[in-house]
């Protein structure tokens, strides 16, 4: 089970965030969480949202270059500790994480992260019961 | 005379004072000049510039003379610029055109005749000799390193093997089969030579007879050059040449390695500032300038080489006293001079094609970083095929890695987004120079 991200790679420059944004919302699309990795050159700006497939098609149609991609969403126990908890039971199966982020939605602690070793991953999350979501679900905690 | 005993194919050209030098350089150039108003080009620029053939009375009023360049020749294009008619004419040599119409120099036969001994005497110069085994992995047909070499090898007296370019295990097999002892190669291609060798097992010291090679026509250091001769067991003689001026044969180094003397009765050589059109010093870098001194078909007059070089000054021990020509630094119009290395952007435009991710514009800087001068590449990434940065770092890491392959330094590669750099509007921006002069 995973959610589907757009990332786009972007010009540490002003004004080109506002040109991604105005895009997706022109395409009537609804942001559930965004996050933007730089370095000193470029970044790179993933999003998710409510309507991937279209959101992705309104920007290539922009002629904005964007992937999409599957990253896993966990459900996180909103206690001290539970993040750890999670991503000791990743790295004790040998799992790499190339990169994580984490948000709130509906009171609900959620955290994204992505990984070469998919398959391995789905079956840690079945294995000790973890809550992972779909884009559908993330959606619907979003209405 | 038993050139076979003689260290000079032509002992009284080669052995001349510098008096000597001049003296003939005035007849020819006074010859040359009049022989120039049969032709229709420079009729018409003496007359726009109101000079005559009579106002040469020294070398010095040469200057008086305005500078032939490439796009004279181009729009003269083809036969426009001849000063002989073209019933005594009996070649023609014409470059590519790749970037605009193709020139076209005409030749009669007392032009290939003194082209063939410009180059036999190049080649007598660094030891060539009858029972030479003379192979030459030049093109052959419109390109002048091909016949040029020929006939002057023919002119020594070798056993020449026309081989051509190409077909590197054919090559070798000539080498062994019929005793090899003189190739004429682009360094590049020396290179490539040796590593067939070293993949079909042959030892060019045991089993070949190579003692010289002759290398030229692409820009390359004094540390290949000596490279190329460890892995080979060889001499390298360095060459220049161009088809303005016939082709091979202009000006080549001597055994001392240490300059290329440039034949001063059949050229008289200039060195100018590109920007002032001034002389420069002996020993200063400029662009070369040549005159023709024994041309029939299509003398050219003080022609703009656009090659960037030096006359370097002091005699040479080998008691030639024809001016020596530095190696070729570069060229005065596109071409990008860094750290020593001759780059075309065309070069770099046409590594960048091969990556599909790439989109067609890119960005070419060039500035001096910590007093090192440094190249970045930048170039829009058409597709984005991940949102790994570590992805896209081995991506500028494979085209930083290509790009030194074509060019031969290594450029700082940056990936940038598409849309990001200036579009082509007629003729991009392409390079943008911001280094510091000295």
């Amino acid at each position: 089970m995973t959610v589907n991200q757009i990332s786009i790679f972007i010009e540490n420059k002003k004004g080109t965030l506002i040109k991604v944004l105005g895009v997706l919302k022109d395409a009537g699309i609804q942001l559930i969480t965004t996050t933007i990795a730089d370095t000193v050159e470029y970044g790179i700006f993933r999003i998710i949202c409510d309507r991937p497939a279209d959101a992705y098609e309104a920007l290539m149609g922009a002629g904005i270059p964007a992937v999409l991609s599957e990253v896993f969403a966990i459900e996180l126990d909103n206690r001290p500790g539970s993040a750890a908890d999670t991503i000791a039971i990743f790295a004790e199966a040998g799992i790499g994480i190339n990169y994580l982020y984490s948000f709130l939605l509906a009171g609900q602690g959620i955290m994204v992260f992505s990984t070469d070793e998919a398959q391995k991953a789905s079956e840690v999350i079945t294995s000790n019961g973890l809550k992972s979501l779909r884009s559908d679900m993330l959606s619907r905690m979003a209405e | 005379m038993n050139k076979k005993y003689s260290d000079f194919f032509n002992p009284e050209m080669e052995t001349m004072t510098r008096p000597q030098i001049e003296k003939l350089q005035l007849e020819r150039l006074q010859a040359t000049v009049a022989h120039c108003m049969n032709s229709p080009f420079y009729k018409k620029r003496f007359e726009d510039n109101g000079i005559s053939p009579s106002d040469i009375k020294t070398l010095d009023d040469l200057r008086k003379i305005p500078f032939t360049t490439k796009q004279d020749l181009r729009d003269t294009y083809p036969f426009g610029i001849a000063s002989a008619p073209l019933d005594r004419c009996v070649r023609l040599h014409s470059s590519s055109g790749t970037t605009g119409n193709p020139t076209v120099i005409l030749h009669t036969q007392k032009d290939l005749d003194e082209w063939a001994n410009a180059v036999a005497r190049c080649l007598w110069m660094v030891g060539c000799r009858p029972g030479d085994v003379f192979q030459n992995t030049s093109g052959y047909g419109m390109f002048t390193g091909g016949l040029g070499f020929q006939y002057g090898a023919e002119r020594v007296g070798m056993l020449t093997v026309p081989a051509a370019a190409g077909n590197t295990k054919r090559q070798l097999k000539f080498f062994t089969d019929f005793g090899t002892t003189v190739v004429h190669a682009i360094p590049s291609y020396a290179t490539r030579m040796f590593e067939v060798m070293e993949e079909e097992g042959i030892d060019p010291r045991r089993d070949t007879r190579l003692k010289t090679l002759v290398i030229g026509a692409e820009p390359h250091s004094d540390e290949q050059r000596r490279r190329i001769e460890q892995m080979l067991g060889v001499k390298a003689y360095n060459s220049f040449g161009m088809s303005e001026m016939c082709g091979p044969g202009v000006a080549f180094e001597c055994r001392e390695q240490n300059g290329m003397h440039i034949w001063e009765d059949y050229y008289i050589v200039e060195i100018v500032d590109p920007e002032t059109l001034e002389p420069v010093p002996d020993g200063e870098l400029g662009e070369l300038v040549l005159t023709t001194l024994d041309r029939e078909a299509m003398p050219l007059l003080r022609y703009r080489t656009r090659d960037l070089t030096r006359v370097l000054p002091g005699k040479c021990p080998c008691g030639r006293e024809h001016k020596r020509l530095d190696r070729m630094q570069g060229r005065s119009d596109d071409m990008i001079i860094l750290k020593g290395v001759n780059i075309f952007p065309i070069q770099i435009e046409q590594v960048l094609m091969k990556f599909k991710e790439l989109g067609g514009n890119y960005l070419i800087t060039l500035e001096t970083l910590e007093s090192n001068d440094e190249m970045t590449v930048e170039v829009e990434l058409d597709q984005l095929f991940t949102d790994s940065f570590g992805r896209l770092q081995a991506l500028e890491k494979k085209i930083a890695r290509e790009l030194h392959d074509e060019i031969l330094v290594t450029p700082k590669v940056r990936l940038v987004p598409r849309g990001t750099l200036p579009v082509s509007e007629g003729k991009a921006v392409r390079v943008k120079d911001l280094r510091k002069k000295f």
